[in-house]
């Protein structure tokens, strides 16, 4: 008994100084509540937020179009001169539009190509993973929460930590070399070939991912009625039809859900792969991300209006799945009031 | 062990073994060797020594060769065991190698020279915790420092998102207002401006608020988070109107009705937020590496980064560094993983 008064005397003498700052808060807004009255209160809290908001989401969101037409490697506006549409232009002047190497600006449209195809692989991969470790953690398992747990972990890692500790798994001394030496396979450099690091980069984020599909993905078969797996228990039915007519159906909009949003994720990797492979060798990593954040930041030759337009672009891909994603929750939402 | 084996092995109604079930274990344990071998690979490589370090193949756990000082000799020698011609063993200390032959002393008799052919001795190895990969980097890099800025970030980012989110929340709940449906849409479609989207223009407000390195210039544009005002509004839906009615009655203001008593009914939702929030603000990278560019002002995750694509990478000290960065994330997750995962599973976000 006496230890939690302590605590409770602890804590009440932590936030002394908070609920003094608090009262000295409502002095002001006390006088602004009786001009503006009870309603005008909600603007004064909606303020700082909305604020913040307008400042650092809002007002980039506008003036990233203003950016993409002008030319220059100066960051402030005023310092900028008006192109027009010079550098959508200069982003799609190509001789051949199957061959990135014969566009005006090659590298965006490798990095276009690299992320398309890692986009597909990843996806398609970790949704895959994540549907059996899901189906496998939704069954009579003991400690199930612990098995969740374990594919779960990595997702809260840092995608800095996440790249260096498969730097250092993939490096010539690593782990992987000394796995397959233990069977007679040769030491081999793994992150200096472009082919294998590609692979590494669609490995690495499924890894560090699938943790979360797996989980909302669980949520969504821990819905699933009992009584339909009774029912059909009950019928004899095999388990492959009612993986079939059951499970898979009532996963659908879940699943969707989980597709879209892994979508969202994988068009945007960066971190994780400039940690593990910097976008090389050459260019065989090099995704979307990067080349803006090499277009507008670090390379010599600095081009923010480019960035700005190819950002534009990128915008445009991650608002149509969005929309999809907006789409399939409304369509889940009328389902569900039926 | 007979317990514990049944109770983890147990199956429902205590039929058979069905293939499934050796699908479901040989997939459990995989995954956790594959989730977990990796983290604590890289633990237990980062109290290697450097020369420990290059070995190939690696040992698991961190070995460092025995040394010792020999009467007669300035510098420490190694320790090995060799195998002598009469076929015992000895612990001997190698003085120099010469092609395939050492010539080694016995410690306790310094005086003569064995000759030893060197496939005939191992080095004596003991287990030895190279502690000094996480002091040097924090006395005499700046690590210390990124330790500081990252932790002031973290909190400080994770406070100010509390507080508004929180205020944004109990407005767009609690008010009817001309706007508010147009303020939840606008805070919705935003859900998903991602900063790859917006870097550039976001840097150019950043600088020209003069916030180009400075941790504010990290700070402020992540703490509006659309996410967090969307998960305290839904909770904050739930609690009674008659309660604030209540409170009015009494005369209390609208900022006390917020602090006294709609916060503390949000607890949980706090909670929840504030943990990933934490997490959120302690591994952000592309922003704080745009914005920072002076050394000292680095955060955890940049300074890593800069100094793992170094020329010349000192994996002891990146490896040491890369736990040091892990452990705040490893104790949230031992303590707080519930929360995450009931967090994510209710809301679909992370």
């Amino acid at each position: 008994m006496s230890t939690t008064s302590l605590t409770d005397r602890l804590g009440s003498l932590l936030m002394a100084p908070v609920h003094l700052l608090m009262r000295i808060i409502d002095i002001p807004l006390r006088a602004v509540q009786k001009t503006a009255g009870i309603g005008g209160m909600a603007a004064v809290f909606l303020a700082p937020n909305m604020l913040i908001f307008g400042i650092f989401v809002l007002l980039p969101l506008v003036i990233n179009f203003v950016y993409s037409m002008t030319g220059g490697t100066a960051f402030f506006l005023s310092e900028r001169n008006f192109i027009g549409a010079e550098q959508y232009q200069r982003l799609f002047t190509c001789t051949n539009y199957l061959d990135p190497m014969s566009c005006q600006e090659d590298a965006f449209w490798t990095a276009v190509g690299n992320t398309f195809w890692f986009v597909i692989l990843q996806v398609a991969l970790m949704i895959g993973l994540s549907l059996i470790t899901a189906l496998i953690l939704n069954r009579d398992l003991a400690a199930r929460s612990f098995w969740r747990a374990v594919f779960f972990f990595p997702v809260l890692l840092s995608p800095v930590v996440v790249g260096l500790i498969w730097k250092w798994i993939l490096q010539r001394q690593g782990l992987l070399n000394f796995g397959l030496y233990q069977f007679g396979i040769e030491p081999y450099t793994w992150l200096t070939d472009r082919n294998w690091t590609f692979i590494a980069t669609i490995g690495v984020s499924i890894w560090a991912h699938m943790g979360l599909y797996t989980l909302i993905l669980l949520a969504g078969l821990q819905a699933i009625p009992k009584d339909l797996y009774e029912a059909a228990e009950m019928d004899g039915t095999k388990p492959a039809r009612v993986f079939r007519r059951i499970t898979l159906p009532l996963l659908a909009p879940n699943l969707l859900v989980v597709v879209v949003l892994a979508l969202i994720k994988a068009v945007q990797i960066f971190d994780e792969v400039y940690v593990l492979t910097g976008g090389g060798p050459g260019t065989s990593t090099l995704y979307l991300t990067q080349y803006i954040y090499e277009t507008g930041f670090a390379s010599t030759l600095r081009n923010p209006g480019l960035a700005a337009a190819a950002s534009i672009l990128m915008g445009l891909v991650l608002v149509v799945l969005t929309l999809i994603q907006l789409g399939i929750g409304q369509r889940g939402e009328k389902k569900g009031k039926r | 062990m007979g317990v514990a084996s049944r109770f983890i092995l147990r199956r429902r109604g205590g039929k058979s073994w069905h293939w499934t079930d050796i699908v479901t274990w040989v997939w459990l344990v995989g995954g956790l060797i594959i989730m977990f071998g990796p983290a604590v690979w890289l633990a237990f490589s980062s109290f290697k020594t450097p020369a420990a370090l290059a070995e190939f193949p690696p040992s698991i756990l961190p070995y460092v060769t025995s040394q010792a000082t020999v009467q007669g000799y300035d510098k420490p020698l190694q320790l090995f065991e060799a195998k002598m011609p009469d076929g015992s063993t000895k612990v001997l200390a190698e003085v120099r190698r010469i092609g395939l032959v050492a010539q080694m002393v016995d410690p306790t008799t310094p005086g003569e020279i064995v000759r030893v052919n060197i496939g005939d001795r191992t080095p004596v190895r003991s287990v030895s915790f190279a502690t000094e990969n996480y002091t040097t980097p924090f006395t005499q890099f700046d690590f210390l420092r990124y330790l500081w800025n990252s932790v002031f970030v973290t909190v400080t980012a994770t406070l100010i998102t509390l507080i508004v989110n929180s205020m944004a929340a109990f407005a767009l709940s609690k008010y009817e207002f001309r706007g508010r449906s147009l303020a939840m849409l606008i805070i919705l479609a935003t859900l998903m401006v991602p900063l790859s989207v917006i870097m550039v223009p976001l840097y150019s407000i950043i600088s020209s608020l003069g916030l180009f390195n400075n941790l504010w210039g990290v700070i402020l544009p992540t703490v509006a988070t659309p996410t967090g005002v969307f998960i305290l509004r839904q909770y904050m839906l739930t609690i009674p109107d008659e309660l604030i009615d209540a409170a009015r009655m009494d005369k209390a203001s609208e900022w006390q009705i917020y602090w006294r008593i709609v916060l503390p009914l949000t607890a949980p939702a706090l909670a929840v937020l504030a943990i990933f929030s934490v997490v959120w603000r302690w591994n952000d990278f592309l922003w704080p590496l745009i914005v920072l560019s002076r050394r000292e002002l680095y955060t955890l995750q940049v300074g890593l980064s800069i100094y793992s694509g170094e020329l010349n990478v000192q994996w002891h000290f990146i490896l040491a560094m890369t736990v040091v960065t892990m452990i705040p994330v490893v104790l949230v997750f031992i303590f707080l993983q519930r929360f995450i995962t009931t967090g994510i599973a209710g809301t679909g976000l992370k």
